[in-house]
C-alpha cells in the first residue's frame, strides 16, 4: 500500500491506483473530460489538474499514479485558473444553444462552466466551423460542439473493436474526431459516453429534457446476451435508451439493436385489442368474447389434441404459466423456438 | 477487447465474418462439416501429446472409443472434407490445447444441421480431451439467440419437461406438479415444434395455442408449416404485432412487449435478471401472464396470482435450480446465476467444476456424417442462413423500428463473386434462389465473404422467405431442422 496525503487527509492506496481515484476514495470531486472507468488514460484534457508537493506543480490526476510521502492539493485558486482556462478555450468554439441542445442538463462543459463560474457568453464571432452531420438514421454528430476528449475514439477502439472513429492531429492542435461510416457499426456507445452535445441520438430529439425523464433499468429484449438496459420515459413513451453500466453483463455496452432499436413499443402497427375471425375477416372483440371463445374451444379438445408454442422472447413468469395452462388440460405437445 | 489482453482467437465459419479479421487462425469451412473439422483437431491433440491426460482419467469415460474414431480425421483427410487446410487445423488444434483457460462458443452453426447433437458432442470431447472444462473462462458455451430461450427451456416450455429439466416421465417430479397445481398430468412426453406440424396434418393436432412465435416466417421448410395452420380446427395467437403466423389466426390476442411488464429473464450465461416495466401496454394489450391467467380462470383453474412475483415464487418453490432466488434477491443482488437451490447460496458463475451431472464426462465417438442434401447438377449451390446485425429473426421488432429499418430496408442475398460473373449477376440485380421446395425473389450482393458455391440470406424479411427454400430434414435427437444448409439454384431476373 501507498500512503499520501490529499488536502491535508492521510489515504492509503493500491501502488498503481491514480491521483484522481485516491482523491475520488477520500469524496473530493476532480473534474475531468478525458477520463472515463474501463478506458486507457490519455490525460489531454486539462481538467483534472491537481498541485502536487511544495513545489506547487499542476499535474494531471487521472494518468498519475501516487506516490509514497505524496502531498496533493485538488483545489486553489491556481488550479481553478487553470480549469477556467481549459473551459474559457473549448466554451469560446462552441455553439451556446443550450436552449434546445439535447445534453442540456447532463453536459460536463455546461456543469464545469457553471462550477467554476465561466459566464461571459460572447456570442460574437462564433462561427460553425463543421457541417452537420446527420447521414445515419442513428444519431447526429455536431462537431462543433465537441471537447475533443477522444473517449468516443477510445470507446470505439478499446471497447468495439470497430475502429470507426479516429482524432485528427492528435497533441496540441488536435482537432474533433472523424467518422469512418463504413467501418461503424452504429451501437451508440460513442454517444453514450461523449459528455457533451456532440453526438446525439435522432430518436430523443424534442422529446423531453434531460431532467424530466424516467430511468428505468431492465433487459435487452433481443438475444441471449441479456445486457442491461436503462429505458428513459417520458409521457408513458420510451424515448431513449442506453447501456446500464452498473450490469454486470454489459457493463454499459450495447449493439445497434439494443440501443435502438426501441421504437417498435409505439408502432402503429401494434396489437391493442383482441380480435376474432368474423366470416374470414379478423374484427375487434372484447377480451370477454375472446377469452370465452378460446376457453370453450379448448374444452373441446381432448387432452393431446391441444398443442402450445410458448415464446423465448416472453418472460420466465409468462412461459411458466403458459406451460402450466397446455399440461394443466392434459397435453404436453408444448414448445418454443429454441430450435430455430 | 480480449484480444488486446492477450487472448488467441480462433474463427470456424463458412462465412468471412468480421471477427475472422482479427483471429490468429481463421478456417472457412464448407457447411456441413463440423464434426469432421472437430474430429480433425482432436486427432491432432492427441497425435502431438497434447492431451489432458489427468483430466481424461478422473473426469471422463469412453475415451479410447472416442479416439479410436478420430484416428482416422487426419488433418490431411479433414482438408478434404472441409476445405480447411491442413495446416491450420494443426494451428488451431495446437493453439487451443496449448491455452490455460480455452473457452468455445458457438450458435445455430453448430445445431442447425441433421448432426447437430453430435457436432455438440464433438465439441464436449474437444474440450475435455484439453481439460477445459469445470473452470473459469473455459468450457462448452452455447450463445443463445433469444433473449429467454434459456429461460424459456428453464421453465419447462419443452415437451418432455417440466420446470429445471424435472421429466414428465418422472413419477416423483409428476407427483409434484400434481400436487401444487391440483391437476392429473399426463406422463408422455410431446412432440416438439417440428414434429407437432406433421401431427397437425396427420389431423392429431386440432388445436393451437401459439404465444410470441411465428413459425410462419422461422420454421424449415414454411409451404408445409402454412398447409398445417390452414388445416387447424382452431389457432390463437398472441402477439405485439399482427405477424405471419397471427394473420392466420382464429382469435389474436394482444400483448405487452418488453418494457410494458414486469418480470425475468434468464440469459445465455443461466443469470437470471430483473425485468420492470417502463410504460403501459397501447390500448387493450395486457402482459402474457395476466391473459393466461384470465384463461385459465375461464377454464375453471381457479389460479390466483397477483403479480410476477407470486408466479416467481411458485416457480422457485417447484424448481430446485432456482429454489435460492427471489425477487428481493434480484433486486438487491443483480442477477443470480442458477443452479441456486438455497437463499444463503451466491449462485453458480460456471458449471461442473468438480463432477458432471452424470458423474463423468462420457466421450462419445463421432462419425462425419454429410448433410441430408448436397449440390447437384441441378440445385448447385449450398444455402445458409442466419441473420444481420441490423435485424432480428423475423423481423417483427426490428423491422417496425424506423433508424433499423431505415438502415437496412430489405434482403441482400450474399452471392460469391465468381459464382455472380458466371451467373451474369451484378451488385443489387433482382435474382430467383429456388430448392426442390419453393422459390424466393431477392437482390444479390456480389462478395467475396462468402466462397465460391456457398450462398448466404437471412430470415427477416417475409418479401423473401428464405425459409420457403430450407430443408425441414431434423436432426435425430433434437429435432432440429438442417436449416444451415440446403441446394439451390441461382438465376438473374432482372
Amino acid at each position: 500500500m501507498v500512503s499520501l496525503t490529499i488536502n491535508g487527509k492521510k489515504v492509503e492506496v493500491e501502488p498503481e491506483t491514480t491521483i484522481l481515484q485516491a482523491a475520488n476514495k477520500l469524496g473530493y470531486f476532480i473534474p475531468t473530460f478525458c477520463s472515463a472507468p474501463g478506458l486507457s488514460l490519455v490525460g489531454t484534457c486539462g481538467m483534472c489538474v491537481v498541485q502536487v508537493d511544495k513545489t506547487g506543480t499542476l499535474l494531471a490526476s487521472c494518468n498519475t499514479p501516487v506516490a509514497e510521502g505524496m502531498v496533493v492539493y485538488t483545489d486553489s485558486e491556481q488550479i481553478h485558473a487553470a480549469r477556467r482556462e481549459v473551459l474559457n478555450n473549448l466554451r469560446a468554439g462552441h455553439p451556446l444553444d443550450c436552449l434546445t441542445c439535447e445534453k442540456s442538463g447532463a453536459c460536463l462543459l455546461q456543469d464545469y462552466c457553471y462550477l467554476y463560474g465561466v459566464f461571459q457568453m460572447d456570442y460574437s464571432g462564433y462561427k460553425r466551423k463543421y457541417e452537420l452531420d446527420d447521414a445515419n438514421p442513428f444519431f447526429i454528430r455536431d462537431m462543433n460542439k465537441c471537447v475533443k476528449c477522444g473517449l468516443c475514439v477510445r470507446t470505439c477502439h478499446e471497447i468495439n473493436g470497430a475502429a470507426a472513429v479516429s482524432l485528427v492531429n492528435p497533441g496540441a492542435n488536435v482537432e474533433p474526431p472523424v467518422f469512418n461510416e463504413s467501418s461503424c457499426v452504429f451501437c451508440g456507445m460513442c454517444v453514450d459516453i461523449c459528455p457533451v452535445g456532440a453526438l446525439t441520438p435522432k430518436q430523443r430529439l424534442g422529446k423531453g429534457r434531460t431532467w424530466e425523464l424516467k430511468r428505468i433499468k431492465t433487459i435487452c429484449p433481443y438475444c441471449g446476451v441479456g445486457c442491461g438496459l436503462e429505458l428513459q420515459v417520458k409521457d408513458n413513451k420510451v424515448v431513449n435508451v442506453e447501456g446500464d453500466v452498473t450490469s454486470p453483463v454489459n457493463r454499459g455496452q450495447t449493439c445497434v439493436k439494443g440501443h435502438f432499436g426501441f421504437d417498435f413499443l409505439e408502432s402503429p402497427a401494434r396489437l391493442t385489442s383482441p380480435l376474432i375471425r368474423k366470416n374470414g375477416e379478423l374484427v375487434e372483440a372484447t377480451w370477454d368474447e375472446a377469452l370465452s371463445l378460446i376457453a370453450a374451444r379448448l374444452k373441446q379438445a381432448k387432452g393431446e389434441e391441444l398443442a402450445g408454442l410458448a415464446s423465448a422472447r416472453a418472460t420466465n413468469e409468462d412461459n411458466y404459466l403458459f406451460q402450466k395452462l397446455i399440461r394443466s388440460l392434459g397435453s404436453n405437445h408444448v414448445d418454443h423456438c429454441a430450435r430455430l | 477487447m480480449a484480444k488486446k489482453k492477450g487472448a488467441s482467437l480462433i474463427v470456424a465459419d463458412p462465412r468471412k465474418i468480421e471477427l475472422a479479421e482479427e483471429a490468429d487462425v481463421f478456417m472457412q469451412l464448407r457447411p456441413g462439416t463440423n464434426t469432421a473439422l472437430l474430429n480433425g483437431m482432436i486427432n491432432v491433440i492427441i497425435e502431438e501429446g497434447l492431451a489432458d491426460e489427468q483430466f481424461i482419467r478422473e473426469r471422463t469415460e469412453g475415451y479410447e472409443e472416442m479416439a479410436s474414431v478420430v484416428k482416422k480425421y487426419t488433418p490431411d483427410y479433414v482438408e478434404g472434407i472441409t476445405g480447411v487446410a491442413a495446416a491450420d487445423i494443426r494451428k488451431a488444434a495446437r493453439l487451443y490445447a496449448r491455452a490455460e483457460n480455452a473457452g468455445i462458443y458457438y450458435t445455430m452453426g453448430i445445431t442447425q444441421h441433421t448432426d447437430g447433437t453430435n457436432a455438440v458432442s464433438a465439441i464436449a470431447n474437444l474440450a475435455m480431451v484439453t481439460g477445459n472444462l469445470g473452470k473459469p473462462s473455459s468450457g462448452v458455451n452455447p450463445l443463445r439467440g433469444q433473449n429467454n430461450v434459456q429461460g424459456a427451456c428453464d421453465m419447462g416450455a419443452l415437451p418432455g419437461v417440466f420446470t429445471g429439466y424435472q421429466g414428465v416421465d418422472n413419477e416423483a417430479a409428476r407427483a409434484k406438479f400434481e400436487e401444487a397445481w391440483g391437476v392429473k398430468l399426463n406422463p408422455v412426453p410431446g412432440l416438439t415444434t417440428t414434429e407437432m406440424f406433421d401431427s397437425i396434418l396427420e389431423g392429431k393436432i386440432k388445436v393451437l395455442y401459439v404465444m410470441g412465435e411465428n413459425p410462419l416466417l422461422s420454421d424449415a421448410n414454411i409451404n408445409h408449416v402454412e398447409e398445417a395452420l390452414e388445416k387447424l380446427d382452431f389457432l390463437v395467437v398472441q402477439d405485439i404485432f399482427l405477424t405471419e403466423t397471427a394473420a392466420k389466426a382464429d382469435v389474436v390476442l394482444p400483448a405487452a412487449a418488453f418494457a410494458e411488464k414486469s418480470g425475468t429473464f434468464t440469459n445465455t450465461e443461466r443469470r437470471v435478471q430483473m425485468v420492470r416495466q417502463a410504460i403501459d401496454p397501447p390500448g387493450a394489450a395486457k402482459a402474457d401472464w395476466v391473459i393466461i391467467t384470465d384463461l385459465a380462470n375461464k377454464l375453471g383453474l381457479g389460479w390466483q396470482y397477483a403479480g410476477p412475483a407470486d408466479i416467481f415464487q411458485e416457480i422457485a418453490q417447484l424448481t430446485p435450480s432456482y429454489a435460492g432466488i427471489s425477487y428481493e434477491r434480484l433486486e438487491q443482488e443483480g442477477g443470480l446465476q442458477w443452479p441456486c437451490p438455497s437463499a444463503d447460496h451466491a449462485g453458480t458463475p460456471y458449471l461442473h467444476k468438480d463432477t458432471f451431472s452424470r458423474g463423468k464426462g462420457l466421450f462419445k465417438p463421432i462419425e462425419y456424417q454429410p448433410p441430408a442434401e448436397e449440390p447437384d447438377q441441378e440445385y448447385p449451390l449450398v444455402l445458409t442462413t442466419g441473420r444481420n446485425r441490423y435485424h432480428y429473426h423475423t423481423g417483427s421488432m426490428t423491422r417496425q423500428s424506423k433508424p433499423l429499418s431505415t438502415y437496412r430496408p430489405e434482403e441482400l442475398a450474399q452471392v460469391n463473386k465468381t459464382d455472380a460473373e458466371r451467373l451474369g449477376i451484378k451488385d443489387g440485380d433482382l435474382i430467383r434462389v429456388s430448392s426442390r421446395r419453393g422459390q424466393v425473389e431477392v437482390k444479390a450482393a456480389v462478395t467475396e465473404a462468402v466462397p465460391p458455391g456457398v450462398m448466404f440470406m437471412t430470415f427477416h424479411f417475409h418479401e423473401s422467405p428464405v425459409n420457403v427454400l430450407t430443408n425441414n430434414k431434423l436432426d435425430p435427437i433434437s429435432k432440429t431442422p438442417e436449416l444451415k444448409v440446403c441446394a439451390v439454384k441461382l438465376e438473374k431476373i432482372a
